[in-house]
């Protein structure tokens, strides 16, 4: 199964440089980008708000049985990542699986995320390496 | 006349190392002799969702975070390599993004089999002094393939460099040249997975002739000898070719010792004499004076003289130096390399 060229390139920014949304009122941030806060409503002012990426690991798993695309990185850990900047997002944390756990502190990586065969497109963006 | 030259610069290299005596051992031959032969101890290999555009993102950021430029304000973007991963899309258009360097830029693929990343760099410098763009950033970026069981095996590697060129720089460019010959040492055809190469004629008339005739061209521009530089930099193959250029044209071993990075990571092509330029700037002081020289098959050598200035000591750690990430290392065994390297057809 391929991903459509042009959702991947809609989704580039968020992808590559992890561009979400804050709300100016009340400066809740949001990944992946709302376009309206749930909690000033009306009131919201909606701008983009870019995440440094750094944070630490809220929880992970291991995938050994990879969906289509993915097959040849297993075992790899995908994991929800608790931001520094507020709130969370999932994605994948590269290197050993053994070396993963919850609390460890991670840094953003820019990998292939994943290929569509050996002649389509190659998706890139934000991973998560485990600092030290 | 305003200087110009070395803005930031970056490093990368990927964690993952295999060992000579690991490829020996698959291969039925003595490590120790090996290592003598080429002077590489180990070198580096990619993860397997790492290619020539996701380490020159990573040696791009670090090389902005150095010059401590807006990314908006680079006008060009050269990515040197003979691993593009794609054959027609540049890999410079993914970086560019990635690096968020907007759209008003220039960019282009370079490709000089190991001299790519100088020849970017070369322009990038063009461009700044005839006063079209503020800031380039030019890049050289491997992921190199040996044939299994051929003796690039053993040092074919994977790494790259990134350098901000524009004005107040930490480190001048003084000048630049080329010297460029016709000669097929080593070359791969489109489509095939693995480089062919001319053995030792990849020495004499290749490497040491053009490395050696770029460097005197440069020394003779500038009026200089090799005693007039604190370090000298030189494309490594190997271990053994460095050595040997150096001596031929006169530098001392203390002078091309920091450079050597080819010992511990492997050869990674169009990264190589880079990363072992990253390496001396990390550890340099103003006033400094360091040569670099590259060589590319086909073939050619790029030769630059650098004058270090006093912004080396502010920028110098504001991203992560070239030892770091030669010291966070993971040793893999060869069925690992194989796999990581996509060597296994299936």
């Amino acid at each position: 199964m391929v991903e459509s060229v042009p959702l991947s390139w809609r989704l580039q920014r968020q992808r590559y440089n992890l561009i979400g949304t804050r709300c100016a009122t009340c400066d809740e941030r949001f990944f992946p980008p709302r376009n309206f806060c749930p909690s000033c409503r009306r009131k919201g002012k909606i701008e983009p708000f870019q995440f440094s990426g750094r944070g630490s690991v809220e929880s992970f798993t291991v995938i050994r049985v990879a969906p289509s695309g993915f097959e040849s990185q297993t075992p790899y850990a995908v994991g929800i990542i608790k931001l520094d900047e507020g709130t969370s997002i999932s994605g994948q944390i590269v290197g050993d699986v053994t070396r993963v756990e919850m609390g460890k502190r991670v840094r953003p990586v820019f990998r292939r995320i994943r290929e569509d065969g050996k002649e389509g497109v190659i998706h890139y963006g934000v991973k998560w390496a485990l600092e030290g | 006349m305003t200087s110009l030259g070395i803005v930031g610069y970056g490093a990368y290299v990927p964690r993952f190392r295999i060992s000579v005596e690991e490829i020996a051992r698959v291969w039925g031959e003595d490590a120790e002799t090996i290592k003598n032969g080429l002077g590489v101890q180990e070198k580096s290999v990619p993860d397997k969702d790492e290619d020539t555009i996701t380490i020159a993102v990573e040696a791009g950021k670090n090389a902005l975070a150095r010059a401590g430029i807006s990314p908006r304000t680079v006008g060009a973007l050269y990515v040197g390599s003979e691993s593009h991963p794609y054959a027609v899309k540049p890999s410079g258009t993914v970086v560019g993004e990635a690096l968020d360097l907007g759209t008003d830029l220039m960019v282009a693929d370079f490709e000089f089999a190991c001299k790519a990343g100088t020849a970017a760099m070369q322009c990038c410098y063009g461009l700044v002094k005839a006063g079209v763009i503020d800031y380039g950033l030019a890049i050289g970026a491997d992921t190199s393939q040996g044939r299994p069981g051929d003796m690039l095996e053993y040092t074919a590697s994977a790494g790259g460099a990134a350098f901000v060129i524009g004005k107040d720089p930490l480190a001048e460019l003084e000048t630049t040249c080329s010297y460029t010959t016709d000669t097929s040492d080593f070359w791969r055809r489109e489509g095939a997975d693995y480089p062919s190469h001319g053995a030792r004629f990849t020495g004499k008339p290749a490497y040491f002739h053009h490395v050696t005739q770029a460097t005197q061209l440069l020394l003779g521009k500038l009026g200089l000898k090799p005693a007039d530089f604190t370090a000298a930099v030189f494309h490594m193959p190997n271990g053994k070719f460095p050595t040997a250029a150096a001596a031929g044209l006169g530098f001392t071993p203390a002078q091309l010792e920091r450079s050597l990075v080819v010992r511990r990571i492997g050869n990674t092509y169009s990264g190589s004499s880079l990363l072992g330029l990253t390496n001396v700037l990390d550890a340099a002081k103003p006033g400094d004076r360091i040569l670099l020289t590259s060589y590319g098959s086909g073939a050619g050598s790029d030769a630059f003289s650098f004058l270090v200035t006093d912004r080396i000591i502010e920028r110098r750690d504001k991203a992560p130096a070239t030892e770091a990430y030669i010291q966070d290392k993971q040793h893999i065994d060869y069925g690992t390399y194989v796999r990581l390297r996509r060597k296994l057809k299936v």
